[in-house]
């Protein structure tokens, strides 16, 4: 009767002890030696594992890091002040990068003309395999959002005008959007710029207005204003040089199709 | 039934006829949880596949030689799963040390195993199965080896087409409502309907 109670105990303590020490002596003498390095660098890293900088996740970079496989600019995730104490871990100069978020370079959205009427798979990517997308304009948002669905932190919506919208406060410049869209629409530009040409259409004048209200039709009057000559057009697309912007704005207000944006 | 066939016989139908997933309702989560592409699938499933297999060899002798002699039939349950998770923790310990890379490709999957129903319900099945009344019959060493492989490549099986098609469900226009979790659901009832043609109704 006491065998009842006795054997099975017995036997689960006798199997629980067996496996236990074996498991311990495992552990015992295969070790891992996670080298303590890379363990404090991968504590200073944001964790997202958004693999922008080409690595398997975080803890892949920390590694390429210890091992000067990588450069810490590689992560556009971190701030500054991670990155100067990384710097300070692994023993070199810091270098501090600019800060940089992404922007979308279409205006048109409901402004722009459909050239058919699309009824297929609902992303970008697919309508822009038949005829290069449904709107007039070949450089245009198709406005599906396949960059919305990429962003992982969240930062694009798209708004009832057709269009993506970048939230700055969010964007930590990963690059997903910039690879996702299949019309090149998005630009990392650095954060303390405010103004942006909202139009990437290399289409001359008159094709512009035909197939958008909102479009650049390089009549050359931002670059006339712009005191400091840090905005120019080429290729019938007005173009920002963000080295030499000021901010001051002249282009903004004198732009005829309010291409140029404000943020 | 013996030699080849019936352990043919076997396997043909642990993978299909009573696949894991679309029969016997076993393995649900990694099943709903990790089936959103196809690469994830299967290595999920070879992780799977693994460890069912070499749950079915531990296990057997457990049963055999501690178990049965002892009269501890009933314990099954708490030694399998006692036996199942130390066994999956050292071979981790173990391909972690000496090959990083398989143990990279296994990922978090084979942590994740260690807790997973359908080893379990490999294991249990197999002394359901393979033993009348206390004692094995023929070849049931083997022939638990060969259902807990069955088991994992039906589940594999289920995980690749569940992939497969989730991959394009993305593309499909579903209602707000049954995005994402809600229409898989209904995809996997789906499936296992179709399943069921493998063993067909019985009124």
């Amino acid at each position: 009767m006491i065998s009842n109670i006795v054997t099975p105990l017995l036997v689960m303590t006798g199997l629980g002890l067996f496996f236990g020490v074996v498991l311990a002596y495992a552990l015992k003498i295969l070790k891992i030696e996670v080298n303590p390095t890379v363990f404090k660098i991968l504590s200073k890293l944001p964790g997202s594992n958004c693999g922008a900088c080409g690595k398997a996740g975080c803890a892949g970079f920390a590694e390429a890091l210890k091992n000067k496989e990588a450069m810490l600019s590689a992560c556009l995730v971190s701030n500054d002040e991670a990155r100067r104490s990384i710097a300070e871990i692994l023993g070199v100069e810091f270098n501090p990068k600019i800060r940089t978020t992404a922007v979308s370079l279409c205006n048109g959205g409901k402004n722009a003309k459909d050239k058919y009427a699309y009824n297929g798979i609902k992303s970008c990517k697919a309508a822009s395999l038949v005829f290069g997308g449904q709107k007039e304009c070949g450089f245009g948002c198709l406005g599906f959002g396949d960059c919305a669905r990429v962003c992982p932190f969240g930062a694009i919506k798209m708004t009832s005008g057709g269009l993506p919208e970048v939230d700055a406060a969010k964007c930590t410049a990963c690059g997903n959007c910039v690879r996702a869209c299949p019309k090149n629409l998005f630009e990392l530009i650095p954060i303390e710029r405010k103004y942006y040409v909202k139009c990437s259409s290399m289409d001359t004048g008159n094709i512009v207005i035909k197939a958008c209200k909102s479009g650049c039709i390089a009549c050359m009057k931002c670059e006339k204003v712009c005191p400091v000559g840090a905005i120019k057009v080429e290729s019938n697309l007005s173009r920002i040089n963000y080295l030499k912007c000021q901010d001051m704005g002249k282009c903004f207000e004198v732009c005829p199709t309010k291409v140029i944006a404000r943020r | 039934m013996n030699g080849m066939s019936a352990y043919l016989t076997i396997f043909i139908s642990t993978v299909f006829v009573n696949n894991f997933i679309l029969s016997r309702f076993l393995g649900l989560c990694p099943f709903i949880g990790v089936s959103k592409q196809i690469k994830p699938a299967l290595s999920m499933g070879i992780a799977v596949t693994f460890v069912t297999t070499m749950a079915a060899l531990i296990t057997w002798p457990i049963y055999n030689f501690i178990l049965i002699p002892y009269g501890l039939e009933y314990l099954r349950t708490i030694v399998f799963i006692l036996v199942i998770a130390s066994f999956v923790q050292f071979v981790e310990i173990v391909i972690q040390k000496k090959t990083p890379s398989l143990y990279k490709a296994f990922g978090i999957y084979l942590a994740l195993i260690t807790t997973n129903c359908a080893v379990l319900g490999v294991t249990v099945l197999n002394t359901d199965t393979f033993f009348v009344s206390g004692a094995a019959v023929a070849g049931s060493f083997i022939k638990s080896v060969v259902q807990g492989f069955g088991a994992g490549a039906g589940f594999t099986l289920a995980m690749i087409l569940m992939a497969g098609i989730r991959e394009r469900l993305e593309f499909a226009d579903v209602p707000g409502c049954f995005k994402d979790i809600p229409i898989t659901f209904i995809v996997a009832s789906l499936m296992s309907l179709a399943f069921l043609g493998f063993s067909g109704f019985k009124i």
